[in-house]
């Protein structure tokens, strides 16, 4: 006997409505169908309507969490189109504003997750320790979020060399704090039995479906545009590609958090570089826009994103073609859900990342007698109730 | 522009021949010019054979048709290879290559519902983004 679960669409408090329908029999999910679309807003349309210069901000709006990742893959594509290299202190700058995203929103998805299994102290410290970044970018750009910073040909602002030595302590002081976190996830004897193979997308699965950044990495498909298509000044720092070959919602977890080390790490170098390089231009301006194509792509935290653009010579793109990262990402469901539970499917959805509106909504479990109730609080007791139940089997 | 990236652009050439109109922007940016019969053809062969992964695809709405370009990342080669093709104006048909590349499959369906071009053989062409009262055969991304 089998019965149909929707989760979703709407929520008010995260970005993405999402709408869920799960086929289970028993616990298990044996059918799974996603459909998207609740929050189209036309963004590719709206483009071809604004200026080449008003899109670097139009498209800092397609995400909230990840607001700068847009604007650099559009900045790329435009660059790629008028074929210029950036002056390199623009390089280092963009680096330091993308990585810093990167940790942030790792930290954020770690604290959700956290909270998704019943670990409400991962959620305060991932959460407590996100601020130092936020302040740090409040410092640089003027914002905690929405920081405006890429400008087709650089960057919009410059990072004092007053300020650098207060920045730098700022990693050191999140690197011990991401440290901790990590470690304590990793060697956490209910972690490996909650979330190890759980949920696992085989490397064959991961290459069929496309998927994209840590997704595709914790499987053991070893992309990251960072290194594959050098931008910015990813390729005058030193830095590694975090790569694990489970696939499973532990790997998931634990390559967000050591790609935060990575992270820091790359930020400390373009940090001391721009100390110790002279002071000079941090952007070339632009006047022409010749007739031509551009594709520009950039590391997100969730994967890459990719933009295509298309001039006719005028003030504006004829075609403005965006791909964000988990609309790769989020048809994998269909090879890594089946065969889960329901607990299980809460955080399987939640380990690609996507914005996890849609469990919290009001949820229908429907059967021969009637309509039975259940809402997202009910779906993420589950989960906790799970993980509790664990606990509870290594303490006997 | 290095040997890998040659040899990978020989071995199309060598395996489709006149069938390929090649255009190199920039060492890293190839542009395809390909008859739609031969996509899947093409596609099968980048994404089997050479490892390429699609990136994405975009359509754009022309006075002849609407032409449809699919992005393909060669990752180790820092490479992106676009393959366009044009799908003529009446009848928007082409063979749907998400049959076995289900990478496509998504952004198939966001094309047809935005465009209105119909992937033959697609497994599930449901709506995904327009809303379901949305009047059947009108298209947001058409011009005209």
């Amino acid at each position: 006997m089998s019965y149909t679960i929707p989760i979703g669409p709407y929520h008010p408090l995260l970005e993405e409505p999402e709408f869920f329908k799960l086929k289970v029999e028993g616990e298990r999910v044996v059918d799974m169908d996603v459909r998207i679309g609740y929050n189209h807003r036309g963004i590719e349309k709206v483009a071809e309507s604004k200026t080449w210069d008003q899109d670097t901000f139009l498209v800092e709006r397609v995400c909230g969490i990840c607001s700068t990742s847009h604007p650099i893959a559009y900045v790329n594509s435009v660059e790629d189109l008028l074929q210029i290299e950036i002056p390199e202190r623009a390089k280092y700058i963009r680096c330091v504003v993308g990585e810093l995203e990167r940790v942030h929103s790792h930290l954020l998805w770690a604290g959700l997750a956290g909270h998704f299994i019943g670990y409400n102290t991962v959620f305060m410290w991932a959460w407590k320790y996100r601020e130092i970044i936020l302040d740090v970018f409040e410092h640089i750009t003027g914002n905690r979020n929405h920081y405006a910073m890429m400008r087709i040909g650089g960057v919009r602002k410059d990072i004092l060399k007053e300020d650098i030595p207060g920045f730098l302590a700022s990693m050191d002081e999140l690197n011990e704090k991401n440290d901790m976190l990590t470690k304590a996830v990793i060697d956490d004897p209910v972690l490996h039995a909650r979330l190890k193979g759980v949920g696992i997308l085989s490397k064959e699965d991961a290459i069929a479906y496309g998927v994209l950044g840590p997704t595709a990495r914790a499987s053991g498909y070893d992309i990251d545009v960072r290194r594959d298509e050098p931008y910015a000044a990813y390729d005058l720092v030193d830095w590694d590609v975090i790569i694990m070959e489970e696939g499973d919602v532990f790997a998931k977890a634990a390559v967000r958090l050591l790609e935060n080390t990575e992270s820091i790490k790359i930020i400390r170098q373009c940090l001391e570089r721009l100390q110790s390089m002279p002071e000079g231009d941090f952007f070339l301006p632009v006047e022409d826009f010749p007739v031509g194509e551009g594709i520009g792509h950039h590391e997100a935290p969730r994967g890459e994103c990719f933009h295509y653009v298309r001039s006719d010579g005028s003030n504006s793109p004829i075609r403005h073609k965006i791909r964000a990262p988990t609309f790769q990402n989020l048809p994998s469901f269909k090879a890594s859900c089946i065969g889960e539970t329901v607990a299980d499917v809460t955080l399987v959805t939640a380990s690609i990342d996507p914005c996890y509106c849609c469990t919290e909504r009001m949820v229908t479990v429907e059967d021969n007698e009637g309509n039975q109730m259940y809402d997202g609080q009910d779906l993420i007791r589950l989960s906790q109730e799970k993980t509790e139940h664990i606990r509870e089997q290594m303490k006997g | 522009m290095t040997d890998q990236r040659k040899q990978t652009l020989q071995e199309l050439q060598e395996r489709f021949g006149a069938k390929l109109e090649m255009e190199e922007r920039s060492p890293k940016r190839i542009y395809v010019l390909v008859d739609k019969t031969d996509v899947p053809d093409v596609i099968r062969f980048m994404f089997q054979e050479q490892g390429a992964r699609l990136c994405t695809a975009s359509g754009i709405d022309g006075r002849w048709g609407v032409e449809i370009i699919y992005h393909f990342s060669y990752d180790g080669q820092n490479m992106i290879v676009s393959l366009k093709t044009l799908v003529e104006k009446p009848f928007l048909k082409i063979q749907s290559v998400a049959t076995f590349l289900p990478a496509a499959n998504w952004i198939e369906r966001e094309i047809h519902e935005m465009l209105g071009v119909e992937f033959i053989g697609h497994p599930d062409m449901r709506r995904l983004l327009l809303p379901d009262d949305w009047p059947e055969g009108e298209y947001p991304f058409r011009r005209s």
